[in-house]
């Protein structure tokens, strides 16, 4: 009876905070808009035979018949891939510093990273458009060095938005390498040395490929929420910025097309869901292998 | 027929394989290695004995390559090797973690140091069956090490540091993380290995039955020093300072004035009323210096009788006696209140044992049985 009530907690926490959520959307993005409050309809007032009755896919056709919504998705998956990649070639090195850093140091400078968070998410984003504007610090130091004579142009770009999601998510990407980095031994790099490895060899054979599960753990950390990310394209990105998360925003309140922006989440999650899926499968059959 | 025995540290014409000249190793302010010289030979099994902090594990991590000197040279087969990389010495390393690969097989780990090589697929194969064959692994070849148990891990941290076929092994206290009687057949594994690949091994280790088991020679250090270095049986016969005959087994140290009575005999006034004890030894002592005897507890009898020829014969009482099954280790109180150990073989039963706590008798050693030390 405990252990069914231990094991009951996670579950009960999932289906109240995730589960049904998701089925209340899922039921909207079945439904049609409709001048009312809540602006959708069939509800539950008609009746729950009649409800069921008038639901239909007609929404999800919609995604697929307007070509901007897969546009979308994968202009969406694109940045998202992306700006991973590019956060685990800036987090990786910053993740192995700190892990070979003197004991005394790596509070602080596990401090330093995590301290970006005690500041609203909100403010630092906008004081990004203060670095990259025409105006802002970025272009006027190099101006001022000399190295260009005109100011470039990153904010509205997708450059932006790609800045912006490796600077939110960096954190997120450092933290499980450091962890993994971490528990590294280092006299297994040591070892790979004395059989013959240069340091370059030896980090590509031996620390690379220990460092492995906190690499996937923190690329998977930063994909998924860049892949629906709405703020950061919205207030860095330029108009031709095609973000999943900005298209949900806009349905949502510009259009106030609740049904059709629910259908939207509902694919977004499914999208989400696949390579989700597909790790754990991974790490199951790697742990199954290990016995 | 006369056996040739292995000594090359004894032939002049001998060109040692390691070669420390005068080589001293700083951290800051902290002196690990100190002004030290010291020469290996091909084929020796060469044990680093010291406490912890002693610098034996820095002198090793020289060798490997992992450590700088500070001053003086290291030289192997004749060529310094102070500023080469660990990558490019004929040195391989087992690592006292034994750092095997935790995400390659046991056959993969092995394979590690021939594949950077560069040969071919047919050789690294052969080479490492091989050394699975050596070390008795054939079966676990496909097991990852943390499926094997801690004595196989061993025993591929050997191989595969045995794959390149060195020049020179080190091995960095092998055998610690072994239990007691893994550790004793283990021991022997080596030194069956280390004969019938004819490496030389050095191996650093605290634990000074195990230097004495497997090593050719020991070194016994201390604070970035060597004391002395010789074969087990000398270390452990003619010590030739205190610090090293109490380091290396069991012994009772006498303090003393030594006066000449003879050629190479010294009687030595230890303690007021107790008869001057005899002792033999080549080295000069002059009137009146200080002198250390140090004897084995093994060479002193203890019997419920005075002996009747023997150069030192004391009588005291038994304050503690402890049991080791084999032996029994005799702690004798002396009238002055000095403890001296006596250790005998129990050749008999137990029950037959015919001295007990308390009871009152003699101890006694020939004048040859201590070492005579300066200091």
């Amino acid at each position: 009876m405990r252990r069914f009530a231990l094991i009951a907690v996670p579950y009960v926490w999932l289906l109240a905070l995730f589960l049904v959520p998701f089925i209340i959307v899922f039921k909207i993005s079945l439904s049609d808009l409709a001048l009312a409050i809540p602006p959708y309809t069939p509800t539950m007032r008609d009746g729950i035979g009649d409800m069921f009755a008038a639901f239909d896919f007609e929404n999800f056709v919609f995604l697929t018949e307007d070509d901007l919504y897969w546009k979308a998705y994968l202009s969406s998956l694109r940045i998202a891939l992306i700006s991973t990649f590019m956060t685990l070639l800036v987090g990786y090195p910053i993740a192995y510093g700190m892990a070979k850093a003197p004991d005394e140091w790596r509070a602080t400078l596990m401090m330093l990273v995590i301290l970006p968070f005690w500041t609203s998410f909100l403010i630092r984003v906008y004081a990004w458009m203060g670095i990259l504007s025409n105006e802002g610090l970025l272009n006027q130091f190099l101006l001022w060095l000399g190295l260009i004579n005109e100011p470039l142009v990153i904010l509205n770009t997708n450059m932006a938005v790609y800045i912006g999601i490796i600077y939110t998510y960096l954190p997120f990407m450092i933290l499980p390498i450091y962890a993994a980095l971490d528990r590294l031994d280092e006299s297994l790099n040591e070892a790979a040395e004395d059989l013959g490895c240069s340091r370059m060899q030896a980090f590509w054979l031996v620390t690379i490929p220990l460092s492995k599960n906190g690499i996937i753990a923190g690329s998977f950390l930063v994909f998924i929420p860049a892949l629906g990310e709405f703020v950061i394209p919205s207030l860095l990105g330029g108009s031709g910025t095609l973000m999943i998360g900005k298209i949900l925003w806009e349905e949502f309140f510009n259009n106030r097309d609740w049904p059709v922006a629910s259908a939207v989440a509902v694919v977004l999650l499914l999208i989400l869901v696949i390579p989700i899926v597909l790790f754990q499968r991974n790490q199951q059959k790697q742990a199954e292998a290990e016995q | 027929m006369t056996q040739t025995v292995f000594a090359p540290w004894d032939d002049p014409n001998q060109k040692p394989l390691i070669r420390f000249q005068n080589v001293t190793k700083r951290f800051g302010e902290f002196v690990a290695i100190d002004n030290l010289t010291l020469d290996i030979f091909e084929k020796e099994f060469f044990a680093l004995l010291g406490p912890s902090g002693c610098g034996k594990t820095t002198m090793m991590r020289m060798l490997a390559g992992f450590e700088t000197v500070s001053d003086g040279r290291i030289e192997l087969s004749g060529k310094d090797i102070g500023h080469v990389p660990p990558n490019k010495r004929a040195v391989n390393m087992m690592f006292q973690s034994y750092a095997l690969f935790p995400h390659l097989s046991v056959w993969d780990n092995i394979a590690f140091g021939l594949r950077r090589d560069r040969k071919s697929k047919s050789e690294i194969d052969a080479r490492v069956d091989e050394m699975l064959k050596l070390t008795r692994l054939e079966k676990f070849g496909r097991r990852k090490p943390h499926q094997i148990s801690g004595g196989q891990r061993q025993r591929v941290a050997l191989a595969r540091s045995l794959a390149k076929a060195p020049k020179l092994l080190l091995l960095d206290e092998p055998l610690g993380a072994l239990d007691k009687k893994l550790r004793q057949d283990t021991q022997f594994e080596l030194m069956d290995i280390q004969e019938s690949t004819g490496t030389t091994f050095v191996i650093v280790t605290h634990d000074q039955e195990e230097a004495m088991t497997v090593a050719s020679r020991v070194a016994v250090m201390d604070e970035g020093r060597i004391i002395q270095v010789a074969t087990p049986a000398n270390i452990y016969e003619y010590p030739n300072s205190v610090y090293v005959a109490d380091f290396i087994g069991d012994v009772n140290i006498i303090d003393a004035t030594a006066t000449p009575t003879g050629e190479n005999t010294y009687a030595l006034n230890w303690i007021d009323g107790q008869p001057p004890i005899t002792a033999e030894t080549k080295t000069t002592f002059s009137a009146g210096q200080q002198a250390h005897l140090a004897i084995r507890p093994e060479k002193i009898r203890i019997s419920t009788e005075r002996p009747d020829e023997a150069a030192n014969a004391l009588q005291g009482k038994v304050l503690d006696i402890a049991y080791l099954g084999n032996l029994s280790t005799y702690h004798v109180q002396l009238p002055g209140g000095q403890v001296i150990k006596a250790q005998t073989a129990n050749t008999r039963r137990i029950a037959r044992r015919d001295i007990t706590w308390e009871d009152p008798v003699w101890i006694s050693w020939s004048a040859t049985a201590g070492v005579l030390l300066e200091h």
